[in-house]
């Protein structure tokens, strides 16, 4: 029995609605409990903020387009590397960091649960590797079902019940947590060298289009019982009038689920420009954000981009292409037989670009302008937007106008033209931003049954405190004190351990992976389906029986069951 | 007993569909697999214990002395190399790097002599490529750069290209057209539909031209390219162009000819260049069977996919300096353990004799060229024979090895976690 109690803890914890309390935390063997002997081991918050661990629920750290982004990428390996020093790996990289380097520092931010947004279900193992050696984090996986030819065919019969049945025994085999799907029926149009520019286009032979994709995915999502809604990243990304596609997207969301949102929008600044060419982009913040602020059923990530040399890597193959032919930079590409596609270029965001400047304002514009906080999760789409590692300073943006307004001063004469961000008073709280971090993504996850994402009895052990005094600290005016300060947690605690102090990483960690499990009628089981077998075995490079993810890759595996098709 | 769908672990194709008689510790007969999966399944003679050599000849010495012997000799390097990889498992791979990292040791595999100028070429370029499979269901136009599949990935034709039938593509053989380039006639270029027999050396010439002919440039062509008339330069241009769906594969006749990496390079800018007006997709032809494994456990462990270099504490790396042949050849390294490879049988002579002269641990299943360069040599499990774990397909895809037979070997990761407990006092990596 192991026993920790933090005392004097700055609480906010936005699931029980504690907003800034002072309290103690007492913790029995990874959970909290109501009290210790004082036997246990105590830490002095000194009323400094805690929070629960955060969780971030789209970021790009594990498997095989992770890490081909390190393969090519040597400049970056170079660009972060620190040396082993006492518990801690050696670690390489910037923008896409080993997996140890993403476990290290998210861990310094007090984050303890991450949702890796792309798994290609073939490359699934590859995944659940890297997840093993990110030892710090609880992971989950999205699984990409964009471009898979059994639920296309499945959504063009109208088969709601055979869709989940195929999406049930998926997850199972490659221990998937939720349905990604990755510019639907676009990554196969990849596999052509075309692309989808509207959702009722539909997908060349199979002859289905996004939005019914996107509509029947959904609905097996919820005959599934799923603990996170349908993950969506949306068709025509990156491009120049995108939002009405968004916007189209975002009716054909019916409200089917009373504990969470029915569909997750992902890195929705991506998905909000308005114009029709490069030259005339602008932002269409105000139409997405009024959408979904009429519509509880979505939750969308904003998708923030910051100012720096990052990463792109995505399931959707022909935007990145796209983007190549823009930014004449290397181009990796990895189509994903009967399944999805994926593209990696480098890109920098630079202050000197209009386009950059007024996609910089959107993301800020979409947090903002989203009345209920719970609706607009922070995220970069790591790294996509940029490193996770500029989460603090996108905090500092959205608690300080002031620090906009700075910010702005120094950007494109074109982005107050094109954008609404200057005219946008609105300062979050502390308390936005702990819902906006962690308890927002552990609702829209659905994992607070889990244990995740706040600090009640029975709750996971995992805190994140941070060197930070809310009660004599002005974020308006001192935000360089409030990112200095969600840089580095003075403890991060996963599971009742101390596994970080001040940036130190100071154990070896010991994470679990979160899978769903479906329990899917003998008589919908794809498995039994000879149509499945002889396809599956006629078109895939590996045996159906060689494909599904062994329980080893999976040494800490938490199965989430759950009572489908009832 | 018959086993089903198992995986041969001995080429980067990771044929996963083969039907073995397993008879107790041996297996009597290999189906559908290729001749190079029947030898590796079929003529496994093994190093029955571990062998330290003498003055006159080898004696058999226990795995416990052979393991504390092989920890005080990397205990005691200044420099020490950590070399092979590709023909086992990730979790040996693994174990491998923390070794490497504890010790502030060389780790590199055997792309170093093999595709390592084609990760150079990535590295600067990126690479546009896919799984086998969408190959298998929507390539209309195959082309092999510099290969021999035939001899050297016999099933790679059959299972994925030339002979494969695809979703897309239902009577193979009609449907799809295969272009070989090489230097010189082989079998593989007797069943192409268009051979392109290039003068040594040219690579670099040929890919610029059907670069230019492909942007519309072929004014500028001289009538012949390295040994190739410009018509026959045009004609493949065009099938290229007219593809529904285009994928090269290329081999060692590539990288490691006059030019190397850019050779590489100037093949992936092709690619580049033919998707803006088709799709294209371009991809190596792996050697070994877990190669682009030990690529990706290193790169996600250390950032690099080979030619890793711990002496600064933190990951180095530079191919040319932390390579395994050019430390060998420098006289650098002053212990080496090789793992699953046989630089003996494959390395430039100077580097081989520096192997000979240094202490070196070979930890392999079988005796090969490295053994008789080596003081120590550890027989262990070979993996997909006798020892289950993960390998990389040359796409990428991971497939689990099995374990079809019990022999009675301890695996290699174990071995090296037992060294690694060694060099760290007690506890695991």
């Amino acid at each position: 029995m192991t026993e920790l109690l933090v005392r004097n803890a700055c609480v906010i914890d936005p699931i029980r609605g504690i907003n800034g309390e002072i309290m103690d935390i007492a913790i029995r063997d990874g959970r909290i409990v109501e009290s210790v002997s004082d036997r246990a081991e105590m830490i002095d918050a000194r009323r400094c903020l805690t929070l629960p661990g955060g969780i971030d629920s789209h970021t790009h750290v594990c498997g095989t387009k992770v890490n081909f982004g390190r393969y090519m990428s040597p400049e970056d390996m170079r660009a972060g590397r620190t040396r082993r020093r006492g518990r801690m790996h050696v670690t390489s990289g910037y923008y896409v960091p080993t997996t140890f380097g993403n476990s290290y520092r998210y861990s310094a931010m007090g984050y303890t649960t991450l949702l890796e947004g792309a798994m290609a279900p073939l490359e699934a193992r590859h995944t659940h590797e890297e997840f093993t050696a990110t030892p710090h984090q609880d992971m989950l996986a999205n699984t990409l079902f964009d471009g898979n030819w059994a639920v296309m065919d499945a959504v063009r019969e109208k088969n709601i019940q055979k869709t989940a049945a195929i999406v049930g025994w998926t997850l199972n085999a490659v221990k998937g947590y939720a349905i990604k799907l990755t510019n639907p029926g676009g990554t196969e149009a990849w596999g052509w060298g075309e692309d989808l520019t509207s959702i009722h286009e539909p997908v060349r032979h199979f002859e289905v289009t996004p939005a019914e994709i996107i509509s029947t995915m959904i609905r097996a999502n919820e005959l599934l019982r799923l603990p996170h809604s349908v993950h969506l990243h949306c068709n025509n990304l990156g491009k120049p009038g995108n939002y009405q596609t968004t916007l189209a997207t975002f009716d054909l969301v019916p409200d089917l689920n009373p504990d969470r949102q029915t569909l997750y929008a992902t890195h929705v600044q991506f998905h909000a420009y308005g114009g029709g060419t490069w030259r005339n982009i602008c932002s269409k913040a105000e139409e997405i954000t009024r959408s979904i602020n009429n519509k509880p059923q979505i939750v969308m990530d904003m998708g923030q981009i910051m100012f720096c040399r990052t990463m792109t890597m995505t399931a959707d193959g022909p935007m990145e292409f796209n983007l190549h032919c823009l930014h004449h930079n290397k181009w990796s590409n990895h189509d994903v037989e009967l399944e999805t596609g994926s593209g990696i270029i480098p890109v920098t965001y630079s202050k000197k670009s209009a386009v950059n400047c007024i996609m910089w304002a959107i993301g800020l514009e979409l947090a903002l302008l989203t009345k209920s906080p719970w609706q607009c999760l922070l995220e970069t789409d790591n790294p996509n937007g940029a490193p996770f590692v500029k989460y603090p300073e996108v905090i500092g943006l959205l608690m300080s106008k002031r620090y906009r307004d700075e910010e702005c001063a120094t950007l494109h004469a074109d982005t107050e033209k094109r954008t609404s961000l200057h005219a946008l008073e609105r300062e979050m709280d502390w308390f936005d931003i702990a819902v906006m971090t962690r308890a927002g993504q552990a609702k829209a996850l659905g994992i607070i049954n889990q244990g995740k994402g706040h600090l009640g009895i029975g709750a996971e052990a995992d805190i994140a405190i941070y060197p930070i005094r809310t009660d004599s600290l002005d974020p308006a005016r001192e935000y360089r004190k409030v990112v200095e300060g969600f840089q580095k947690t003075r403890y991060t605690i996963k599971r009742g351990r101390v596994v970080s102090r001040d940036g130190e990483i100071i154990v070896d960690g010991a994470n679990a992976t979160f899978w769903t499990n479906a329990r899917i009628p003998e008589d919908l089981r794809v498995d039994n389906d000879p149509e499945f077998i002889r396809r599956f075995q006629e078109f895939y490079t590996v045996r159906m029986s060689n494909y599904p993810v062994q329980e080893v890759y999976l040494p800490r595996g938490r199965c989430v069951e759950t009572e489908s098709f009832t | 007993m018959i086993v089903n769908d198992v995986v041969c672990p001995f080429c980067g194709c990771l044929c996963d569909d083969l039907e073995l008689e397993v008879k107790g510790d041996r297996v009597v007969r290999v189906q559908n697999g290729c001749s190079l999966a029947e030898a590796t399944f079929m003529n496994d003679t093994r190093l029955p214990a571990p062998i330290r050599r003498t003055t006159t000849g080898w004696k058999e010495i226990p795995y416990d002395e052979a393991i504390k012997e092989t920890a005080d000799i990397l205990k005691d390097a200044d420099r020490p190399l950590l070399y092979g990889w590709s023909s086992t498992h990730g979790e040996a791979q693994s174990v491998g790097v923390h070794i490497a990292e504890l010790m502030g040791a060389v780790i590199d595999n055997t792309s170093t002599v093999c595709h390592g100028p084609s990760i150079l070429a990535i590295q600067e370029v990126g690479h546009p490529g896919c799984t086998l499979g969408q190959v298998k269901n929507r390539a209309d136009v195959v082309i092999y750069w510099g290969c021999n599949p035939v001899e050297a990935h016999p099933r790679h034709m059959s299972r994925y290209t030339t002979y494969a039938t695809g979703f897309f593509v239902p009577d193979a053989q009609r449907d799809r057209t295969v272009i070989v380039v090489d230097t010189r006639r082989n079998n593989s270029s007797d069943i192409a539909d268009e051979f392109v027999q290039i003068e040594p050396g040219g690579d670099y010439a040929v890919l610029s031209a059907l670069r230019a002919i492909v942007r519309g440039k072929d004014s500028v062509i001289p009538k012949k390219v390295a040994g190739i008339e410009k018509e026959q330069l045009i004609r493949v241009a065009e099938i290229c162009t007219k593809a529904k769906f285009g994928a090269i594969f290329f081999g060692l006749g590539l990288t490691m000819s006059r030019g190397k990496y850019k050779n590489v390079r100037n093949a992936i800018e092709l690619t580049d260049e033919l998707n803006r007006h088709t799709k294209f997709v371009i991809s190596p032809m792996r050697g070994h069977g877990n190669v682009y494994g030990s690529n990706e456990v290193f790169t996600w462990m250390t950032g690099y996919p080979f030619a890793v270099d711990f002496a600064r504490g933190i990951a180095f790396y530079n191919p040319g300096e932390t390579t395994a042949v050019d430390i060998l050849r420098r006289g650098e390294c002053d212990a080496a353990l090789i793992v699953a490879s046989d630089p003996g049988a494959n390395f430039p002579r100077i580097a081989a004799a520096h192997l000979a002269k240094i202490p070196t641990v070979v930890i392999d299943p079988h005796v090969n060229a490295t053994t008789s360069l080596s003081r120590i040599h550890i027989p262990c499990t070979a993996a997909g024979i006798d020892a289950a774990g993960t390998a990389y397909r040359m796409d990428g895809v991971p497939i689990r090895l099995k374990k079809v037979i019990e022999r009675g070997y301890p695996d290699d990761a174990e071995i090296l976690k037992k060294i690694y407990d060694r060099l760290n006092g007690s506890k695991g990596p």
